[in-house]
């Protein structure tokens, strides 16, 4: 494979974003004075802008790569990460979690789990959560190092390293404001550079019509009904009907329920840019208006996988076609990539190539400041050095950012050496995330649940999907990394994703029940100290003051009435 | 904060905008063979230069200050919630009043 060449005009459009980037960062340098400005922007962000913060800080190298790849491998049922899994689940943080995240002034989630539980359901989740970002951003490095690679000729370590720099310097000047500020500029960059590709690639393919034909063939020829790339619902009946392998069930639940309401209503690399916002109402919102564009983020992220596909399968294909692999299959993750180096002139090939520097930055920024938060507030104030002074735990922060960021680049070196520890790290974090939401959804519904409880389920609910995974292997697969571990195969499913799934509903199963049975036995912490933590002891958010289109109830009912739509139009 | 996020994106837009308009007028009609004959840098630089200036305009005019707790019902209610529970000293502009 060649690869692309930049010209001058492409390299200057490359330096005026990392010009603005680091201004940015700059400017804000004088209005970062307190540990509060650097880590929750003061509180002062406008719902907008933390809305779309919100959205961007997920929008990493993971998501552009990864649901372009997914789009090209399952079709549009991949949209069943935004349509069912993410959207109405960040419906349910805004409307019924954020008044608790927000209200209880809580800095960060794991902090919230200290007021609502104890010290070592804190601890846990602190710890846990700040490996996690720090492996997840070393390997977001990792994946665009080896992408320019393979792309531009770059060398590894120079743009992992520069990139790397780059991140650290706005978040070392300007805190989370300038991250949630980069971020909503690289949300603009990545909807102008990814609009024109889509708009090229539709073209080439003939529209949705020339779309949907091609799909058809291509979906015949891999044994399935015509419709199954372009249908989202229609053959999810049965695993053995769609290329995703899994059924309706499996989908709802694990997808839908327990995976995507776990990340998204838990996972503090979001939440933080909701708990940065300017008022409670502001705090509700930023989920529900992160929502109107993610769910029309199908139409950049998956169509681009679809298009390529199909594109690769007209007969006598003289364009753009997926490079295969060494054995035959296709390789997925180039589509985007590969697309934009094939349709772009010089010049839209620079913004192309910002854009998606932009996500790699911006998810690497979003893991950065979670990471630097919670090892601050959480495991820093909390174990190692109580009470000291604002400035202590400022300048602690911005060691911390350091800090994170040179793990983040070990790790991504240690990538390139060890390809099968990565996969086993996030294996791990997987087993650790499963459960989370059954503690959360317990900790705020029900008042009798117990430190004790959550503690005890949380480990159950890990231990749970540990032992699911090392008694099932998806078809196709030898035993390893890929599960079965145990030495003993009890099911095998139709697809790694359907065999994720069931670990994360077994997962959750296991902590709901466990935190219940045990709470039961345990001591509650008295009402009083509940209140403003949990539903029943908390006055209602009231929103009548505000004019219609500002109430979380009814942008919620908006939102989920749109996503239904979508659904249906698809179906 | 004091710097309002609408300007910086205004500026690099439009700078943006410009660069591709400009590039699209001068460039050969050849490099367009790739993007099926569309001169995209000229036609999306323009959206691009519009978007810009439209978020420059909005983010001169400035209407992102921050605003006393007091003047919204919701403000009012947040301080006294604070209040109550004892929470309102943490922060660094708690007590300046």
């Amino acid at each position: 494979m060649t690869t692309i060449q930049l010209r001058p005009i492409d390299y200057v459009i490359l330096g005026l974003y990392f010009a603005f980037v680091l201004g940015i960062g700059f400017a804000l340098r004088r209005h970062t004075r307190s540990s509060t400005d650097f880590f929750l922007s003061g509180r002062s962000i406008p719902a907008w802008v933390a809305g779309l913060a919100f959205l961007s800080a997920n929008l990493g190298a993971q998501e552009v790569i990864g649901m372009a790849a997914s789009g090209a491998k399952y079709g549009i049922a991949t949209s069943h990460f935004y349509w069912v899994g993410a959207i109405p689940a960040m419906v349910f943080v805004g409307v019924f979690m954020m008044p608790f995240y927000y209200g209880s002034r809580a800095r960060s989630v794991p902090e919230y789990l200290k007021l609502r539980f104890d010290e070592k359901t804190r601890g846990l989740n602190a710890v846990t959560f700040a490996c996690m970002t720090v492996v997840s951003s070393g390997i977001s490095m990792y994946a665009m190092g080896l992408l320019l690679g393979v792309l531009l000729g770059w060398d590894f370590s120079f743009s992992v390293l520069v990139s790397a720099c780059i991140v650290l310097a706005y978040i070392f000047l300007g805190g989370l404001t300038s991250a949630i500020y980069n971020e909503v500029l690289q949300f603009f960059l990545i909807v102008a550079g990814f609009v024109p590709l889509v708009y090229l690639g539709m073209q080439d393919v003939g529209g949705w019509h020339g779309l949907t034909t091609r799909l058809a063939v291509a979906a015949t020829k891999a044994g399935y009904a015509p419709g199954a790339y372009t249908h989202s619902w229609r053959h999810m009946g049965a695993a053995a009907d769609n290329p995703m392998g899994v059924e309706w069930f499996g989908l709802a639940m694990g997808l839908g329920f327990v995976l995507s309401f776990g990340y998204w209503t838990t996972d503090f690399l979001v939440v933080q840019r909701a708990m940065a916002a300017d008022s409670m109402s502001a705090a509700r919102r930023t989920p529900l208006i992160a929502a109107f564009p993610k769910m029309l983020f199908p139409a950049l992220v998956i169509l681009p996988g679809m298009i390529a596909l199909a594109l690769t399968t007209r007969s006598g294909a003289t364009g753009f076609t997926l490079p295969a692999k060494p054995d035959g299959s296709l390789n997925y993750d180039l589509t985007i990539p590969l697309m934009l180096g094939h349709y772009f002139p010089p010049g839209l090939l620079g913004l192309g190539l910002t854009a998606l520097m932009a996500s790699f930055m911006s998810g690497m920024a979003g893991n950065v400041t979670a990471f630097n938060t919670v090892w601050t507030y959480d495991i820093y104030q909390a174990y190692i050095r109580k009470g000291a002074s604002d400035e202590h735990y400022l300048w602690m922060g911005r060691m911390s950012t350091v800090f994170g960021i040179v793990l983040s680049v070990a790790t991504a070196y240690a990538t390139t050496q060890f390809n099968n520890i990565m996969d086993m790290l996030q294996l791990v974090f997987a087993f650790v995330n499963a459960p989370l939401f059954a503690t959360f959804l317990l900790g705020m519904f029900w008042r009798r649940t117990t430190g004790h409880g959550a503690f005890t389920g949380l480990l159950t609910g890990t231990l749970a999907a540990a032992v699911h995974h090392g008694l099932t292997l998806p078809r196709g697969s030898g035993v390893g990394i890929k599960g079965g571990w145990l030495g003993h195969v009890a099911t095998t499913y139709p697809s790694e994703m359907a065999q994720n799934f069931w670990t994360a509903i077994w997962a959750w199963t296991a902590c709901f029940v466990v935190t219940i049975a045990v709470s039961l036995v345990t001591k509650p912490r008295p009402e009083a100290e509940l209140r403003g933590l949990v539903y029943s002891l908390t006055e209602r958010a009231r929103s009548e003051g505000e004019p219609w289109y500002r109430r979380p109830g009814v942008l919620a009912v908006v939102v989920l009435a749109m996503t239904l739509a979508l659904n249906l139009i698809f179906f | 904060m004091n710097l309002d996020i609408r300007l910086p994106i205004g500026m690099l837009f439009t700078l943006l905008g410009l660069l591709l308009t400009g590039y699209g007028l001068t460039s050969d009609a050849s490099v367009y063979q790739r993007s099926l004959g569309h001169n995209l840098n000229l036609s999306w630089g323009l959206v691009v230069l519009v978007f810009g200036a439209v978020f420059l305009f909005y983010g001169r005019r400035g209407t992102a200050a921050v605003r006393s707790a007091d003047e919204s019902p919701e403000g009012r209610a947040t301080e006294a919630r604070e209040h109550r529970t004892g929470l309102e000293s943490e922060g660094p502009g708690a007590g300046v009043h």
